[in-house]
């Protein structure tokens, strides 16, 4: 997020830049030779290799020419040989990128896998082994870097193209009975041209760059002919006596080179429609955790004693970096008070803030995204403020989180048992055989079979719901005070959500640990939690008794979301009642 | 490999094949006598049918013997043994360097862009990647020349043999891919960041160090290898200007002189070395990667 | 009438030693007119069954009967029938194209019916279409990206409709969306297919979503058939042990999740 902001601010400038640049390129490649051609050309033996001087500003060579005037006229042979290259690429790298997502799987797999063993090798490799059959000429040259960047274009294109042939609107055109031919004329090409001319313009660069360096090692354009690489590779022969003949044309290609690469940035961030709303929080600046109307000296660390709250906060608002700048809140002052030992539930649609407020309790927010409260506090922990060591040993121990997808929550890399032992051999120095034998004990609490082989596996051998019920058990590891659980069973079957849940509960009874259950499941939320707050749009419209729900509820949002999900005692005679305005609401947030 | 390998063989013995009219026309050029060219013709076993010709090629190669020179009439694989070294050299040192050096400062720019500070430090550090990434080697070799040699004369212009003559091309060689490498290191990192496993890592509120060494660099390292192997094939390949330019015995500067000369045994030999080294260093890419990834190393056994 | 039945259906994945059969001997019957619904948790086969329907994978064995031919076969008439067979996927946001005006996707559909429609006779089908889903007609023009999910799947389903097909088959259409949105969809859904007469196969890992659209009910695990029959009698008396287990993971609203003994 940061980083595209940064880059759109920029994208004027470097727009403008880019424009003007290649425009001056094109004007040169047009209007060099006619302009400065018949003084690049005319020799004269009096000056010849001479320094740089008003006169003539990047010297002589050793025939008296202007090197000045030689690198502007090369200017035209340099760009139409690197653009003769590049079409060569494009052209057959398109088809042979195209094709294979129309041929049978056999000719497929073969034309792929050539396209992959050509890859692993270096371009220059490949242009010299071109360069090899067609020998030192400009031609054979422009053919060698053309067909060296044939396998990287192709497979580009290869990958943009199979990337849209998975997509569901191409099976939607297939089973409506549209060929091959026209699932590629009407779909994969229209979706594929923009990359493509990001693709194209990159490697327009590169086969400039590849030229030059063709030319310079003496296998490109051969005198008297004349272009950047050329001009280069007789400059760096007199290196010593002007550095200017040698550094002149280096600038015209690296310069050329920038402006295409330049020009193949500002394709590829096209403008964005910005579906986000702007309210704008002034004075919250990013990476700034301010704590409004609380006193300065506030010590970091309250003791506590059971009957206070677990979590509290009061005033709490959350804003992140907007698309175009500036910053959108998207939780306006949320008040929340969690017991111990309570099991609070929310319950909002996607865009309600509901995530973004339990990873604000437990104090997880990463600039830039931006937090500020009246008062934000986990166990006596303030957690606006910088935290002390007791107060990470105490968040460590006493603060856990299950996330919704439980693919990504496990380190890929490390071991369940490391995952499991790292926070209390680090928080509470216990030796390593003690966590291990803990983490033994939390496992096995959470059902899972054998938990002793199972510490040293990794989390892609645990199935979706172990890997749920391993987050739980890391919790288990401290003294857990809160679980902060965030749909926790959104990606699991219905049958294993019923297992995680079981899990939670005993975690719950087992520890008298409070809970924040989040889901947009109403019925699950109500019948898993004791209290329930609605979200909507960053704003608590509701809280009440779980039980009390179908009884108390008075806020029509929460009245229209009881209402309008089908369950098991439904009429199926009528139709379900609709949200009147809430389908044309944003999903984009 | 065993694929790869093959297409390399025909690939190189095709090259003189594949030469637009008659290649020993093209190397004795047009008013050599008939009987020289008739001789050449034996020589080269071009007199010979092509399946024949083949057989005698790969059965060479399996004795090591890949011909003999147009230009010294020495045998190629003599010449090639005597300037692989410099190549390996060349191309072992830079690697080692950009891949040293680009470790702390992708490290460093992606966690000082994550906690939001130094905005514009960050900016000016991103553009001198950025420009670093598109200038060729060849033409930072002409910088580095003018500026070290020419300029200050503190280093030598060309040369090969002392440590000091290693400078320049050393650089020239790895600073553009050390940028690039610092670069995919600093991407890779901002998106193991923001990673859900490392919100989980930084809920148990562990010390910095743990968080980016234990649970963040592990995650990067696949890509960060990948992107190490095509950089060190790039490297061999970039040897051919660098060693031009500090004028190196090398595998480059034989490779442009053969191609000049249309020396086509010295060409064909020189190819399937690099060739080999591109795959060799590809397998080695591949297995340190099944070794480290605890995924790929339990899938194979 | 239309008469949609699936007789011992067999699709497998891969070859050799990784073979997965994702649907294994699966018979069922759409009653003509009707809604069947098509229940079963991830892995259950019951999505490869669509994919089979509409020819995204060639079944292994078995055969897809639209009035008597099966759509699995080779030939003419085979995809032909096929064609009268149409699918709206789960996720709005990838089926449709960005690049194509929604109005375009929908007259591409008409291919399916078999007729050549000229220009006029496409914008006004399209125009029909798009009232019958609720969307402005005179908004035909415009991307993908104007629209939110709700509206983007109603639009989906006019797609569908384009190629005036005998059956609609509905793959998790909800499960992507948010609650609130998912209502207007069931009731479109049910209108349509009251409507049209269409007959529906209706597949929906959730239990009470597929209750209240279906009128038949088959449920599926492993890649089998476990239990079918009408909605009511299966839902009431479930006699397979695995229904009463999905059954009993149903939250109700206003009650306490009995969530028995930790495993």
């Amino acid at each position: 997020m940061a980083t595209r902001t940064r880059r759109s601010r920029i994208l004027t400038p470097a727009g403008i830049t880019t424009a003007v640049g290649l425009a001056i390129v094109v004007g040169l490649a047009i209007v060099g030779p006619i302009i400065w051609g018949a003084q690049a050309e005319a020799t004269s033996v009096a000056d010849r290799l001479q320094g740089p001087s008003a006169l003539h500003p990047f010297g002589t060579d050793e025939l008296g020419r202007d090197v000045l005037a030689r690198v502007l006229a090369g200017t035209r042979t340099s760009v139409l040989l690197a653009l003769g290259a590049t079409a060569i690429a494009v052209a057959l790298g398109v088809v042979l990128g195209l094709l294979p997502t129309v041929l049978p799987r056999v000719l497929r797999r073969a034309l792929t896998g050539l396209i992959d063993i050509l890859l692993a090798f270096p371009w220059l490799l490949l242009a010299l082994f071109f360069s090899a059959i067609w020998g030192a000429s400009a031609t054979g040259a422009m053919l060698a870097v053309g067909f060296a960047g044939i396998p990287a274009f192709a497979r580009l294109n290869y990958t943009l193209a199979s990337s849209i042939m998975g997509r569901d609107y191409v099976r939607a055109a297939r089973i409506v009975g549209v060929g091959p031919i026209g699932v590629l004329a009407r779909h994969v090409v229209p979706n594929a041209a923009g990359p493509l001319l990001v693709n194209a313009t990159v490697h327009a660069s590169g086969a400039l760059l590849s030229f030059a360096g063709l030319s310079f090692l003496g296998l490109g354009v051969q005198s008297p002919e004349y272009d950047w690489g050329r001009l280069l590779r007789e400059g760096i022969a007199r290196i010593y006596v002007n550095p200017m003949a040698a550094i002149g044309p280096g600038i015209a290609i690296v310069a050329t080179g920038l402006f295409l690469t330049l020009a193949s940035d500002v394709f590829a961030t096209t403008p964005r429609r910005g579906a986000l709303i702007r309210t704008g929080l002034r004075g919250l600046r990013p990476a700034l955790r301010t704590g409004a109307g609380r006193a300065a000296s506030a010590p970091h660390l309250v003791t506590t004693d059971e009957a206070d709250a677990v979590s509290v906060a009061r005033g709490l608002r959350i804003a992140f970096p907007g698309a175009e700048g500036g910053s959108v809140e998207r939780v306006h002052g949320v008040e929340l008070e969690i017991a111990p030992g309570e099991v609070v539930g929310i319950v909002g649609e996607s865009g309600s803030g509901k995530s973004i407020t339990a990873m604000a309790l437990a104090g997880l927010i990463e600039p830039p995204g931006a937090v500020a409260a009246a008062e934000l506090r986990f166990r006596g922990v303030d957690l606006l403020g910088p935290l002390s060591a007791a107060s990470k040993r105490r968040l460590g121990l006493e603060l856990a989180m299950v996330f919704q997808d439980p693919l990504t929550s496990l380190n890929p890399a490390l071991t369940i048992g490391r995952q499991l032992t790292e926070a209390v051999e680090v928080h509470e120095g216990v030796s390593r055989a003690e966590a291990r034998e803990r983490a033994v004990r939390a496992l096995a609490s959470v059902g899972i079979p054998d938990p002793e082989r199972r510490l040293g596996q990794y989390p892609h051998e645990f199935s979706g719901g172990m890997r749920q019920r391993a987050m739980i058990a890391m919790g288990l590891m401290g003294s857990p005070r809160l679980i902060v659980a965030d749909e926790p069973t959104t990606a699991l079957d219905v049958t294993v959500q019923r297992q995680v849940l079981q899990n939670l509960r005993r975690a719950q009874t087992l520890t008298h640990t409070a809970i924040l259950f989040i889901s947009h499941d109403i019925a699950l939320v109500a019948g898993f939690s004791d209290r329930i707050l609605v979200m909507k749009d960053g704003l608590v419209v509701e809280q009440l008794a779980a039980d009390r729900l179908l009884v108390d509820a008075q806020h029509p949002y929460t009245k229209a979301l009881i209402a309008c999900v089908p369950d098991m005692a439904s009429d199926r005679t009528q139709p379900l009642p609709v949200i009147g305005d809430l389908d044309t609401a944003r999903r984009a947030s | 490999m065993a694929i790869s390998l093959g297409i390399v063989v025909v690939a190189t013995f095709a090259i003189i094949h594949l030469v637009p009219g008659d290649p020993v026309r093209a190397v004795l050029g047009p008013s050599a006598p008939a009987e020289l060219v008739a001789r050449t013709r034996a020589e080269l076993g071009l007199d010979q049918p092509l399946p024949v010709q083949f057989w005698n090629y790969v059965a060479g190669l399996f004795q090591g013997d890949l011909g003999t020179s147009l230009q010294t009439h020495r045998p190629v694989a003599d010449t090639l043994a005597q300037r692989a070294p410099a190549t390996l050299v060349l191309a072992g040192v830079s690697f080692l360097v950009a891949a040293i050096g680009a470790l702390p400062i992708g490290l460093a720019t992606a966690i000082s862009v994550r906690s939001g500070r130094r905005r514009v430090l960050d900016l000016i550090a991103s553009a001198i990647v950025g420009l670093l990434i598109v200038v060729p080697n060849f033409l930072l070799a002409v910088g580095l020349v003018w500026l070290f040699a020419v300029e200050w004369r503190l280093l030598p212009v060309a040369g090969w043999g002392q440590p000091a003559q290693l400078v320049l091309p050393v650089l020239a060689l790895a600073i553009g891919p050390m940028a690039y490498l610092a670069r995919i290191v600093h991407v890779e990192l901002l998106v193991v960041l923001d990673a859900t496993y490392l919100t989980t890592a930084r809920s148990k509120r562990l010390p910095g160090r743990l968080i980016y060494l234990r649970h963040a660099l592990p995650n990067m390292l696949t890509s960060a290898l990948t992107i190490g192997g095509l950089m060190l094939t790039g490297m061999v390949a970039g040897t051919v200007l660098i060693e031009t330019i500090f004028a190196i015995p090398g595998l480059g500067t034989t490779i442009v002189s053969s191609i000049t000369a249309k020396d086509y045994p010295m060409i064909q030999g020189v190819v399937l070395v690099y060739a080999g080294m591109v795959l060799v260093l590809n397998l080695v890419v591949d297995l340190v990667l099944m070794t480290i990834d605890p995924r790929s190393s339990l899938a194979e056994g | 009438m239309t008469d949609f039945q699936i007789e011992h259906l067999t699709v497998r994945y891969g070859t050799g030693s990784r073979a997965h059969l994702a649907v294994d001997d699966v018979s069922l019957r759409v009653p003509p007119g009707r809604t069947l619904g098509l229940v079963g948790e991830s892995g259950s086969g019951k999505s490869s069954v669509a994919a089979a329907a509409v020819g995204l994978v060639r079944p292994a064995g078995g055969a897809i009967r639209l009035d008597g031919v099966d759509v699995s076969a080779r030939g003419a008439a085979a995809r032909a029938a096929r064609r009268r067979i149409q699918l709206v996927f789960q996720d709005p946001f990838s089926a449709l194209d960005p690049r194509m005006p929604v109005g375009t996707s929908i007259a591409e559909a008409t291919r399916a019916t078999g007729r050549r429609f000229t220009r006029a006779e496409k914008a006004e089908r399209v125009a029909e279409l798009l009232r019958r889903v609720h969307i402005d007609p005179s908004r035909a023009g415009e991307l993908p990206g104007a629209f939110s999910g709700g509206q983007r799947q109603r639009i989906t389903i006019a797609r569908a409709l384009a190629g005036e097909p005998a059956v609609l088959i509905a793959d998790e259409i909800t499960s992507a969306l948010d609650v609130s949105v998912q209502g207007v969809i069931l009731n479109l859904l049910r209108e349509l297919q009251a409507d049209l007469g269409l007959t529906v196969l209706f597949i929906s890992h959730n239990l009470a979503v597929v209750r209240y659209v279906s009128h038949e009910l088959c449920v599926m695990r492993n890649g089998r058939v476990v239990e079918a029959g009408e909605t009511e009698a299966v839902l009431e008396r479930p006699a397979d042990p695995y229904t009463r287990e999905l059954l009993a993971a149903v939250p109700v609203l206003g009650e306490r999740l009995d969530l028995g003994a930790p495993a």
